[in-house]
């Protein structure tokens, strides 16, 4: 029987070169797909069309009328709410809301509770109509949110 | 004077610190990378509020649209104009309709216009939306942490 002669001291090399270079694409590929994670939310509307049409005042709530009217540019030139000139103060248009609702605010209870209707000017820029959801929403103490109004829809859009 | 020897030294760097440097990274790269990110659009800059908070739940049934500053709209990466998203619409419910136990209320439509675009563009889809029977909306916007 033979015996294989000992390799003495024999250094097994890696071949590196072809690992690090599929390491340096996967890398790439992952910086390259790489986006900050920028956390979003919802602000939950519910429009039937049939509520329109049917006009159920069996709880005997009108909505709350805010009236956003927008310069030519789509910047926000006033607000009113329910015939009350607000001007462009959001912070005025949250102080109005909470004393309209007053002990009714807070998360709306089988669907019932105070409505904000907005009707807006068709060239509005998003954002502001977004700022006043916000407003009438509720506002934040601290790291707790008080919620105001929870049910808000949209008036039919006015065509320029 | 002495002369070196010609004798080539093979250097061998230690490759040992970098190798373990890339595979940090990458792993913070793969953990980080978020495949959700296909719900995005380009086009489109959200609007931020504070008192939005992260969704904990998807939404069932979702019709996401997307509205670009001039008041483009797409939904899964096609074009469409408010005539045309009424057609949209209704295909997207045949496939809810096919569905057990879901009807034409239980979809969500998730609205992610971009914050300098008209609102009217966005009642627009709300109201195309809603003749097709649709009546859950949301308007998706950015959450802001200040």
């Amino acid at each position: 029987m033979k015996f294989r002669g000992k390799a003495d001291n024999q250094r097994v090399e890696l071949q590196m070169t072809s690992m690090i270079d599929v390491v340096f694409l996967l890398l790439i590929f992952f910086i390259l797909t790489f986006k900050i994670v920028e956390m979003e939310g919802d602000f939950s509307i519910r429009m039937p069309l049939s509520d329109a049409a049917a006009g159920s005042m069996d709880d005997s709530e009108l909505p709350i009328k805010l009236r956003m009217r927008a310069t030519p540019d789509g910047q926000l030139a006033s607000m009113t709410l329910n015939d009350n000139s607000l001007g462009t103060d959001l912070n005025l248009l949250r102080e109005t809301i909470l004393s309209l609702v007053g002990n009714n605010a807070g998360p709306s209870v089988n669907g019932k509770g105070p409505e904000v209707e907005i009707d807006t000017d068709y060239n509005l820029r998003y954002e502001n109509v977004v700022n006043a959801i916000t407003a009438v929403s509720g506002y934040k103490v601290g790291e707790e949110t008080v919620k105001l109004v929870e049910k808000i829809k949209f008036a039919p859009p006015r065509r320029e | 004077m002495r002369v070196q020897s010609k004798t080539p030294d093979i250097v061998e760097a230690d490759l040992t610190p970098m190798i373990d440097m890339v595979f940090q990274l990458i792993a913070f790269f793969m953990v980080l990378i978020n495949f959700n990110q296909t719900e995005a659009n380009d086009n489109v800059k959200l609007p931020s509020s504070e008192l939005v908070k992260p969704v904990d739940k998807p939404l069932d049934f979702p019709i996401v649209i997307h509205v670009g500053q001039d008041g483009r709209v797409f939904v899964g990466g096609e074009e469409y104009t408010v005539e045309t998203l009424g057609n949209r619409f209704r295909s997207e419910l045949a496939v809810l309709n096919a569905q057990k136990d879901l009807t034409d209320a239980d979809a969500n439509v998730i609205i992610r216009a971009h914050k300098d675009t008209a609102t009217g563009d966005v009642q627009e889809i709300i109201r195309v939306a809603q003749d097709q029977g649709l009546e859950n909306f949301a308007l998706r916007v950015k959450e802001d942490r200040r």
